[in-house]
């Protein structure tokens, strides 16, 4: 009986390191991935056996998109440079967007404070101590106008991570934008109106599951005719991922979440390759390299098969993932932080290995603060290095073909999939999210990983090993009281001066859309025109829809 | 009676971020410490209610918003208030330089910024905590 044919792999490990591991042994640490995933010493073809190039890798612009959406690359156009920052005032914070945009940034990116982001006014009691802290103080219209001034909408691109209380912002950026005299059909950028990911992860929800999904269809219906350039939803991973996921868990559930909004959009009977284009993306760039790399060429191949063959969406633009990608908050050390700059370039090098749209360097102060200007644009140069002197932009998905990164793309692609199975099982996301079952699997994952840092398995420079005694303290971005007091001034000020009977009919028709099915866009709108607070507006809907509240588990 | 250290874990404000307060319970947990989670979005009046109602020897806050010294001197305040002086406080999160010796004069001296070792803040616990240490 013949026996089947050595592998070149298996021929190598008999001949040469067998004798090699003899003379010399491997360190004893266990080879993983910063998830866990264990890594062999060597990639062969061997390694791949089903992989079939047409079909798994295509080529850069073509189905499935392995290689990227476009075929070009970064030869036509590099990612946009968007630096996520907020803080203080309305004022303080535009000016930081003017040095931005002077020191070459190409998109805005709005990070608002807490207040502002869980829809409470700054003279709500749980408000105390937060106004201005995380970001800026946005508490009506007025503040919008502050915040945008001397900024033509018109010509920019603007992200604004909020979710929530985002169609309430959204309205009030359009209604900015009206203001300025800008067509509402050319406005481009994104709202983050992604509410899954924070009843998995970052936990500013304030709605019920169901009723915040209607609001999310609500903007997918309003933009499809009235803002058409415009990212409706940035489904993220980010936070799951900072959260304490692995990278795959990550993948899984920012897809099937991307899945769920399709979904609805559907049931909602909306067209998806209508809508569908203006959904995009936001992944975490964690610590490990080839892993994340993997990470994103896997979603890309994954969403292109979701939107053709699981939503039968005919429009290539519906199939094209396109993502924006911040490097890991959480990988960032308050110790030694000068380090963070280092790690935040391999971080920012994998996305765009990975083939991101857009980027967000972290500033190297972020472990203790929000970041000051000189940080925030260091950070900035950093992906400017790698974009105009790496040389990494030349050639477009310059690793494809590479037997460990395909290898590890096909894994990442299989096990989120087994994920989609077991929410698949459960009725979807909103059921699993109900249920706790992505909460639980990203809070077992972060516990495994501490434990690994204590056990110093895995080693965190100036953290668990090459530890500096007596550092220096560095500058850092310190926020007093002063926003809240102003913000407070203007609230009370702001309620003295507007027409208040105009707000209270705008907030009832607010409240009349949402017990029926009508756009709650539309009377939003006509809210912000009256200068309705964030706080009013979503406890107007807050007295239509209840508030959730997630039961608490260790 | 139970001798085990009971803590009760609050994430106070705003913010929604738990992964530190929900490791940080487990890993008391698995010391062997009664862990209460309060679970999110707690006010200083929830926390020492809670902290009453559990008969609590440790209270340790998760604070990453910058809210620190708004929320710390009212729990203070409320502990001396209920009478409840002898719960140890700790905090962990981030937490200015500037803002360290405010907090200590507070009687919060038990302040873990990230990175700080499981390990550390168990042992920490187990050396200060004044309350059942004195009943046993």
């Amino acid at each position: 009986m013949k026996t089947a044919a050595e592998s070149e792999k298996q021929r190598w490990e008999r001949e040469v390191l067998g004798p090699a591991l003899q003379k010399s042994p491997e360190r004893r640490i266990p080879f993983t991935t910063i998830s866990g995933r264990p890594i062999d010493r060597l990639y062969t073809r061997d390694d791949l056996p089903g992989f079939d190039a047409a079909r798994d890798l295509a080529t850069p612009g073509t189905f499935p998109y392995t290689r990227g959406i476009h075929p070009t690359g970064y030869r036509g156009r590099l990612w946009t440079m968007r630096q996520f920052a907020g803080f203080g005032t309305p004022e303080e914070t535009n000016d930081r967007y003017r040095t931005l945009l002077q020191a070459g940034g190409t998109g805005l990116s709005v990070a608002f404070d807490l207040p502002t982001l869980m829809g409470r006014d700054p003279d709500h009691p749980l408000s105390l101590g937060e106004v201005g802290k995380c970001g800026v103080s946005i508490v009506s219209l007025a503040d919008m106008e502050r915040l945008f001034d001397g900024i033509a909408l018109g010509n920019i691109t603007t992200s604004m991570t909020i979710n929530s209380p985002a169609p309430m912002i959204f309205a009030m950026y359009l209604v900015v934008a009206e203001k300025q005299g800008a067509d509402w059909k050319t406005l481009s950028g994104t709202i983050q109106n992604d509410i899954l990911k924070e009843f998995i992860a970052q936990k500013e929800y304030i709605y019920p599951p169901r009723e915040s999904m209607r609001l999310i269809t609500d903007v997918f219906a309003f933009c499809a005719n009235e803002v058409p350039k415009w990212n409706t939803i940035s489904v993220s991973g980010y936070h799951i991922r900072e959260a304490g996921s692995t990278a795959a868990q990550e993948l899984a559930f920012t897809l099937r979440d991307g899945i769920e909004y399709v979904q609805y959009g559907v049931d909602a009977g909306l067209d998806v390759d209508v809508f569908a284009p203006q959904i995009s993306f936001f992944f975490n760039s964690h610590s490990d390299f080839f892993e994340e790399i993997a990470k994103f060429r896997a979603a890309r191949k994954l969403w292109a098969d979701v939107m053709r063959n699981r939503f039968k969406a005919k429009n290539e633009r519906s199939w094209k993932l396109r993502f924006h990608t911040q490097t890991a908050g959480v990988s960032l050390t308050a110790q030694q932080p000068y380090n963070n700059v280092v790690r935040t370039a391999l971080q920012a090098l994998a996305a765009v290995l990975g083939g991101t749209q857009s980027l967000h360097t972290n500033s190297l102060d972020e472990a203790l603060a929000l970041p000051t200007a000189d940080t925030a644009t260091l950070a900035l140069r950093t992906q400017q290095i790698i974009a105009y002197e790496s040389g990494v932009t030349n050639s477009v998905d310059p690793l494809g073909g590479s037997y460990f990164l395909e290898k590890l793309t096909l894994d990442m692609e299989h096990e989120a999939r087994r994920y989609f199975d077991v929410i698949d099982r459960m009725g979807g996301m909103v059921e699993a999210v109900e249920q706790g079952f992505p909460q639980r699997e990203i809070a077992e994952a972060s516990y495994r990983f501490q434990q690994s840092v204590e056990m110093r398995d895995k080693i965190i420079v100036g953290v668990n090993d090459f530890v500096q005694e007596d550092e220096e303290p560095i500058p850092i971005l310190y926020i007093d009281d002063t926003t809240a007091n102003r913000q407070l001034a203007r609230l009370h000020e702001l309620k003295q001066t507007r027409d208040n009977e105009a707000v209270r009919r705008a907030l009832g028709a607010l409240q009349s859309a949402a017990r029926g099915g009508a756009n709650t866009m539309y009377p939003l709108l006509d809210c912000v025109r009256a200068y309705a607070t964030v706080g009013e507006m979503c406890d107007a809907l807050r007295e239509v829809w209840g508030e959730y509240e997630e039961v608490p588990l260790i | 009676m139970s001798q085990k250290i009971r803590v009760v874990i609050a994430k106070p404000g705003l913010d929604g971020h738990d992964r530190g307060a929900k490791v940080i319970a487990r890993a008391l947990r698995d010391s062997g410490m009664e862990v209460i989670y309060t679970g999110l979005r707690q006010t200083p009046e929830q926390i020492v209610g809670a902290a009453l109602q559990e008969d609590a020897d440790v209270i340790g806050l998760s604070i990453l918003s910058g809210a620190h010294m708004h929320i710390c001197p009212r729990v203070m305040e409320l502990l001396k208030e209920k009478g409840l002086e002898d719960v140890l406080v700790v905090i962990g999160g981030i937490i200015p330089d500037v803002d360290i010796p405010k907090l200590q004069a507070m009687g919060i001296k038990g302040i873990f910024l990230p990175g700080s070792p499981m390990q550390e803040i168990i042992e920490y616990i187990n050396a200060n905590v004044r309350r059942r240490a004195e009943a046993i």
